[in-house]
């Protein structure tokens, strides 16, 4: 056998041993009453903002304490705590995913992804969804 | 029917897409037609075909992308790109950005950077013109179809920049729009005049790295055909061998260009996006650097065959997945399926099966010509010699590759997930995933290009090798020293294994950078123009370094927290975030910080912070301007794009997170009547406020003050429960029979005092106002981004090396093939 072969060989097996072991690192896709079940778990968590809580931020006190509820697509709701500033667009998200671990009964998120309505097209198509797509006339004749 | 509308440039667009597929179609059949090798008699009159229609068809992409440009200036917004992409207060220099944020536009722009290099074909091929052009005709063709924008039988073909608004389904919703208010009637005649604005250009775009570098990025994506298409048409016509000197220029600018255009998107990542850094191995990023390692490794075994004879298929397979890693890219980024695991907005476009068909159109054939001539290519039958460069090359080119394959396997975790309906999501660290593995080949890749230069083809002496090694080495070692003593590696958030790792890979990398600059000297005698590519590797191991330095000792400066030390809980993030009160300077991570005021830009809603960075051993004072979008286009919330400081050996960095909102609240308190003795004490939320003497005034203008007018001024001592305390003087004038308070505001404090009246007994009444709407205050984080500048220069200089080479390659061929 050639060295170069020898070589791919080598290359090939370390490639299926890296990816092998990057599979065990992953992590899962939960509901907020699977990522309860397994607290102290690293999960990624997809809810909305639960807009019936209010949101606490206050950069003033605490630049890097924020909590917010959150709700599931099943109707779960969980408590959310995240030490960071608040996201540029809680607010007007429609969709967040959270990454973190259940503990004492809060969620403790070391990130949030949020996900705005403008970048689905097609509930971009069934009107004007998003504030601001278009700035249209006053609609009283 | 609808007032207004320039429906003739929509017709000349939908004509110019339709002749732009049909002459790529043309040229592509009449260049196959066009067999150079077989001296067939008809055989330049094919190729004249193939030439006009290719000019036809480079003439209509021209023209469309001017004519949309002309749409974005002019703010014709029935068309639904124009509108949707642009505004009217964007920027002249921004209309080019608008033109390429849209799927559309993109790929006019790719399409257009393809023909470009197809014209450059067709004077420098020389016999190759035929053959390669055919596949580059081809490939126009297949992204002609992605701006078509047709139904057929329903199934929609391609998106065509020049749909109307109001087919886009936008305006469905909208009743002021419709006859009768009713949105079931069609749209009033009018119409057009009531839509007064673009949705204009996401902000976080506008910014001159958006100009430049989808521009360079898509010359690069376009760039990666040529090689691609040049080993095909060498399977296809049986000349194994003959390609490999006109494709090396190509291959060579590819790999520049590819380059430049990947760095420039990190280059704007870290100027205008909040990430905190110019790399995050997010999917997008991931599926543009995979390619471009690929192509790398098809260069160097490039080079192998030219020199040993050995290497030819490895090189073949190299470019033709190089090309189809930039096919699949395109896919991951624009089919939606990344969705959560990428920070990139992209949209799913409802065209994944044309996506898919894309790749299939190309690697499928390219698959099957390379499996029918398989036998046929040409393997090296020698047994490498250990000490020779091909060699060592050749594991460099290998692991170029498995770096290739590592990447793109754990980026397709979504993908994997769509086959298998699996539902795995990325690890918890993400970016270490990555890093834990990418260190060690580039520890390998560091020493290989430190060593490969002073090893000679076929086999190398020894003695000769240590003997032009030794300066280097010795240079080396005198900076590793220096590196340990005064630079090193501070990251240890994973363990002194990884850091090891990191220590080795940054010596390393010093090693090669002084390695392949000596060989210049040692290897080339200092002839610029043959060491392109010693020049690009000084630059390829100038830019590993600069990584490995830059994002160990990366710091976050803003870790603090205004006093507030709550104790951190077991896995809670650092505390990064700052806040800054305006006037209230604020110590953080050697320096002293104070937010001074802030400004607005002339037409946009786009807010300037001005904060004055003061290090404390005061070498360093200036002014950092991030600045935010608050509330754009009604859309609640910020956009922050950061500002940074730029020294030789470091970056301060810095970018707005929060802000108080200023529609959320309103000032709804209402003064506190205080009434007060000298020397009594009044309380308040931060502290209190110690009562003086209070001093009548009775000199003043009658005519001002009217009969017994007079002023009391009366000092106040305001102390804060941190220690500190301000003087104050409240002031009151009794004027035409009333008591008119002079407001004292004491911004950090978020308190507004007055001396309402002095009461005949001498009372004194004092109005205490607490709000949080008077504190102006912005919320930050802020980074130290050490030698990040020598990255950068890695990078241009890895492009000027390659640049150097290409040029001199394509003398070379020009030479050669002179009749």
């Amino acid at each position: 056998m050639k060295k170069t072969q020898l070589a791919l060989l080598i290359g090939i097996a370390a490639c299926i041993g890296v990816l092998l072991s990057f599979m065990k690192t992953t992590s899962t896709y939960d509901t907020i009453d699977t990522a309860r079940k397994k607290p102290g778990q690293f999960v990624h968590v997809m809810a909305k903002l639960d807009k019936s809580q209010p949101i606490q931020y206050d950069a003033l006190n605490n630049p890097n304490y924020l909590q917010f509820s959150a709700v599931d697509s099943l109707g779960a709701r969980m408590v959310v705590q995240y030490n960071n500033a608040k996201p540029e667009n809680l607010e007007m998200s429609d969709r967040l995913v959270l990454k973190g671990r259940y503990r004492d009964s809060v969620f403790l998120c070391q990130e949030i992804q949020t996900k705005c309505p403008s970048k689905y097209k097609e509930e971009e198509a069934k009107g004007m969804k998003h504030p601001g797509e278009v700035p249209l006339p006053n609609t009283q004749p | 029917m609808y007032l207004g509308e320039w429906s003739w440039a929509g017709q000349i667009g939908h004509l110019s897409a339709i002749v732009s597929l049909v002459a790529a179609a043309l040229a592509s059949v009449a260049y196959a037609n066009s067999n150079p090798f077989t001296l067939a008699p008809d055989q330049t009159i094919w190729k004249r075909i193939g030439r006009i229609s290719f000019y036809v068809q480079t003439g209509a992409v021209l023209l469309i992308f001017f004519l949309l440009l002309y749409l974005i200036h002019q703010h014709r917004f029935e068309y639904h790109y124009v509108w949707k992409h642009s505004s009217k207060s964007l920027e002249f220099k921004y209309l080019l950005a608008s033109i390429w944020e849209g799927q559309e536009g993109s790929f006019l722009l790719w399409l257009l950077m393809q023909g470009v290099l197809g014209l450059i074909l067709i004077r420098t091929a020389k016999i190759w013109e035929s053959p390669v052009m055919s596949i580059v005709s081809f490939a126009q063709f297949c992204l002609s179809t992605m701006i078509i924008g047709l139904s057929i039988f329903g199934w929609k073909l391609g998106s065509s920049p020049f749909l109307l608004l109001r087919d886009s389904g936008v305006l469905d919703g909208a009743p002021a729009l419709h006859l009768d208010f009713d949105t079931s009637q069609p749209l009033i005649p009018n119409y057009l005049e009531k839509i007064t604005d673009g949705n204009d250009l996401n902000p976080l775009l506008q910014n001159y790295w958006m100009v430049i570098h989808p521009p360079v990025l898509f010359l690069g994506f376009a760039s990666t055909l040529i090689p691609f298409a040049f080993a095909l048409a060498g399977v296809i016509h049986r000349r194994y061998t003959e390609w490999v000197k006109p494709v090396q220029p190509w291959a060579l600018f590819s790999t520049a260009v590819l380059g430049v255009g990947i760095m420039m998107g990190g280059m704007w990542a870290y100027e205008s996006l909040t990430f905190g850094g110019y790399w995050a191995w997010d999917p997008v990023e991931n599926a543009s650097l995979v390619p471009w390692l690929i192509g790398v490794a098809g260069l160097h075994t490039l080079l192998i065959y030219r020199h040993s004879g050995q290497a030819l298929m490895s090189t073949i397979v190299f470019f033709v997945l190089t090309f189809g890693f930039i096919l699949y890219s395109t896919f991951l980024t624009r089919s939606g399926i990344l969705g959560e695991t990428s920070v990139h907005a992209f949209t799913g476009s409802g065209m994944n099966i044309q996506l898919l068909a894309l790749i299939a159109a190309f690697l499928l054939p390219a698959a099957v010509w390379i499996g029918l001539r398989y036998r046929e290519i040409p393997k090296g039958q020698t047994e490498e010699n250990l000490s020779a460069r091909e060699f060592w090359m050749y594991i460099g080119s290998l692991l170029f590759f498995l770096s290739a394959v590592l990447i793109i396997g754990q980026t397709s975790l979504p993908v994997f997930n769509k086959i298998f309906g699996t539902t795995i999501a990325p690890p918890e660290d993400v970016e270490f995933s990555y890093n834990s593995v990418q260190v060690y080949i580039a520890i390998f890749l560091a020493l290989l290009t430190a060593v490969t230069y002073y090893l000679k083809y076929k086999q190398t002496a020894p003695a000769l090798f240590w003997k032009r090694l030794l300066i280097p080495l010795g240079i080396s070692v005198v900076l590793a020293v220096g590196f340990v003593l005064f630079i090193g590696i501070e990251y240890t958030a994973k363990g002194p294994g990884f850091q090891a790792a990191l220590w080795v890979s940054a010596i390393c990398s010093l090693f090669s950078v002084v390695a392949n600059a000596s060989y210049i000297w040692i290897g080339i005698k200092g002839n610029l123009g043959k060491s392109g590519g010693a020049i690009a590797h000084v630059g390829f191991a100038l830019t590993l370094l600069g990584i490995v330095v830059t994002s160990s000792n990366k710091q976050v400066i803003s870790q603090n927290n205004n006093g507030f030390a709550t104790p951190l809980g077991e896995g809670e993030n650092p505390r990064e975030n700052l806040t800054l009160v305006q006037g209230v300077p604020a110590e953080m991570g050697g320096y002293t910080l104070t937010y001074e005021k802030d400004s607005t830009h002339p037409k946009k809603k786009l807010w300037f912070y001005q904060v004055r960075f003061k290090s404390k051993d005061g070498k360093e004072e200036f002014v950092l301007l991030p600045n935010a979008f608050v509330n754009y286009k009604g859309n609640k919330g910020l956009m922050a794009n950061p500002d940074a400081k730029h020294y030789w050996d470091h970056d301060v960095f810095t970018y707005v997170t929060s802000l108080p909102d200023p529609e959320a609240k309103e000032d709804t308190t209402s003064f506190r009547r205080e009434t007060v003795q000298a020397g009594d004490t009044i309380y308040y939320g931060k502290g209190f406020i110690t009562v003086g003497d209070p001093r009548r005034i009775d000199n003043v203008p009658e005519e001002l003050f009217g009969k017994g007018g007079r002023v009391v001024e009366l000092p106040v001592r305001v102390n804060r429960r941190t220690g500190e305390s301000v003087s104050l003087t409240l002031k009151s004038a009794w004027a035409r029979n009333q008591w008119m308070p002079l407001a004292d505001t004491l911004q950090a404090d978020g308190m507004i005092l007055q001396l309402q009246e002095q009461q005949a007994d001498g009372g004194l009444i004092v109005g205490v106002k607490e709000s949080d709407t008077l504190l102006k205050y912005v919320t930050l984080k802020a980074f130290h981004y050490p030698y990040i500048r020598f990255l950068w220069f890695g990078i241009w200089l890895t492009a000027a090396g390659l640049l150097i080479s290409t040029r001199r390659r394509m003398l070379q061929w020009l030479q050669e093939t002179k009749p």
